[in-house]
């Protein structure tokens, strides 16, 4: 049997700026022109209750975050070497996603305080896709 | 506008059964154990097939089951959102006898979820919000995925390993009591820390078993529910809501905010009753904290005192309110979509004929979670 390659993603209209700005080593996220947040994945339409507002805009966000919550996966995916973390990002400017941590050898639960700030890095795959990954800022850098 | 309450304590459970036995069972297709299901639970009400005209199902397609039955029902509900799809027939079963679409509902559930026999394969998912945007990044079934809120859960409110550990202590001594359960040997909190890493924080003794197995339920209205071989266990109080399909979206990792807002409000405001009524609970663990937060949102706990009750053993023989006295989709039983599961279990302990009896309850309060928090049913029933 042959290991199961990563799951990689195909775009939709809706989501192709998103993906196409990740090859340029931009994140392009939407946000609302009503109540001016910004929300994650992509879709022309604010998804926030209580707005739900179709004036939406893309912009290039910061690429900072906090850690919103994440696992450390041990027995995982056949194509990820473990232990890997699957974690969830609250961007700065709004929306969450999820992504990998990037630069951390032996994930540790004390090493990873929810709540971290975190930024973007971005994941060459090959020469049609670029994926998220996001890493921990370090203390002062 | 139509009221809820009253549809309360209007129809009941009057058949319920599981597969003549749970666990392994490779000579069985996913459809003959709904069919097994069925019957069973017929038998058990003292119907046949030909008197059903209503029929709820998920997993398979409604007229797939249909077929395989050889029977053709005037009411359909393929509400199919994850293992509490069944708690959610049961409410909508309440309203489609009510106002005569049906007379007697079916609501089956069977699932090869250990040796597939029968099952579908999983269909192309690349182009899905969840294909884009969660899996490229290593999920890998529910282990990695419902598992993604504890972190959040345990910065904010202190919640401990230790804590998870105690679900599983406490639910393991019930299924010691009970013969069907998979899992029986005792064991101790250290047992499940010292158990292998799935996804941090979530060890092997944190996760749900996977099984193969069924059940079933017939429904009829209060004019007809005494007249069944069995006590007729009453429908008080339901609710239902879903959020989102991929963990990344859940609104908020701390709580399980469809059932703080909707599910539990409004089965507890249809049955009319409020917490200190609740005798016995069956809360859908499919991993250690489901029950955590099930316990804190439907009020039962404030926000965070969900793991240190569990800690204190209230929930196992002998504490103060039971729960998942099968021995839970952590040591029990767990096909896949387990809430028809914690159903039979509220039935059994509500016509006093479960294998762990708790004397004297009078009501149930069932409550589980579709895909990854992402729906929501509650059920309350009563035997009074």
């Amino acid at each position: 049997m042959t290991t199961p390659a990563r799951p990689l993603p195909t775009p939709t209209p809706e989501t192709r700026e998103y993906w196409d700005g990740l090859k340029r080593h931009e994140l392009r996220i939407q946000r609302c022109r009503a109540c001016h947040r910004a929300y994650f994945y992509p879709r022309p339409f604010c998804p926030y209750p209580g707005c739900h507002s179709q004036d939406v805009e893309w912009f290039t966000a910061s690429g900072r975050g906090n850690l919103a919550s994440y696992v450390i996966v041990h027995r995982g995916h056949p194509a990820f070497a473990t232990p890997y973390v699957i974690a969830v990002v609250e961007m700065t400017e709004g929306g969450r996603m999820m992504t990998n941590l990037a630069g951390i050898d032996d994930p540790t639960p004390a090493a990873l305080p929810v709540g971290a700030e975190v930024q973007i890095d971005f994941e060459d795959v090959n020469d049609a896709l670029t994926l998220p990954s996001w890493r921990l800022v370090q203390a002062g850098g | 506008m139509f009221d809820s309450r009253e549809l309360s304590h209007k129809v009941a459970i009057v058949g319920a059964a599981e597969t003549d036995t749970v666990g392994v069972l490779p000579n069985h297709s996913v459809l003959q154990l709904h069919a097994e299901s069925a019957f069973n639970a017929l038998h058990d009400a003292g119907l046949t097939l030909d008197e059903v005209d209503g029929i709820a199902t998920a997993g398979v397609s409604p007229a797939a089951l249909t077929e395989y039955l050889g029977i053709m029902p005037r009411w359909v509900d393929g509400t199919a959102v994850g293992g509490g799809s069944f708690l959610m027939h049961v409410g909508h079963a309440v309203a489609a006898i009510a106002a005569g679409y049906a007379d007697v509902v079916l609501v089956t559930h069977g699932e090869s979820g250990r040796s597939r026999v029968g099952a579908a394969g999983p269909g192309r998912t690349d182009s899905t919000p969840g294909g884009q945007f969660d899996a490229p990044f290593g999920t890998f079934g529910p282990p990695t995925m419902f598992s993604v809120p504890i972190a959040a859960h345990m910065a904010r409110y202190g919640t401990t390993e230790e804590h998870l550990a105690a679900v599983s202590v406490a639910t393991r001594q019930w299924a010691e009591r009970n013969p069907r359960a998979m899992m029986r040997a005792p064991i101790t909190i250290e047992d499940v820390l010292a158990s292998r890493l799935i996804a941090w924080p979530l060890r092997l003794l944190n996760c749900c078993l996977v099984t193969d197995g069924g059940g079933a339920l017939v429904l009829v209205s209060e004019a007809r529910a005494r007249d069944f071989p069995k006590p007729p266990v009453w429908v008080l109080g339901r609710g239902e809501a879903v959020q989102h399909t991929n963990i990344s979206q859940m609104w908020d990792f701390t709580e399980w905010t469809a059932a703080a807002r909707h599910t539990g409000p409004e089965a507890f405001r249809m049955a009319g009753l409020d917490h200190s009524a609740i005798d016995h609970l069956m809360l859908y663990d499919a991993f250690s904290h489901t029950p955590i937060y099930a316990m804190e949102a439907l009020g039962f706990v404030k926000p965070g005192e969900g793991g240190p009750w569990f800690a204190e053993m209230r929930s196992a023989p002998g504490g103060t309110l039971p729960v998942n006295t099968n021995g839970g989709g952590l040591s029990y039983t767990h096909t896949g979509m387990y809430g028809m599961f914690a159903i039979q279990e509220a039935v059994r302990q509500l016509r006093g004929e479960a294998a762990a009896q708790v004397n004297g309850i009078q009501t149930s309060l069932v409550h589980a979670p579709g895909g990854m928090f992402s729906a929501t049913a509650t059920l309350i029933l009563g035997n009074q």
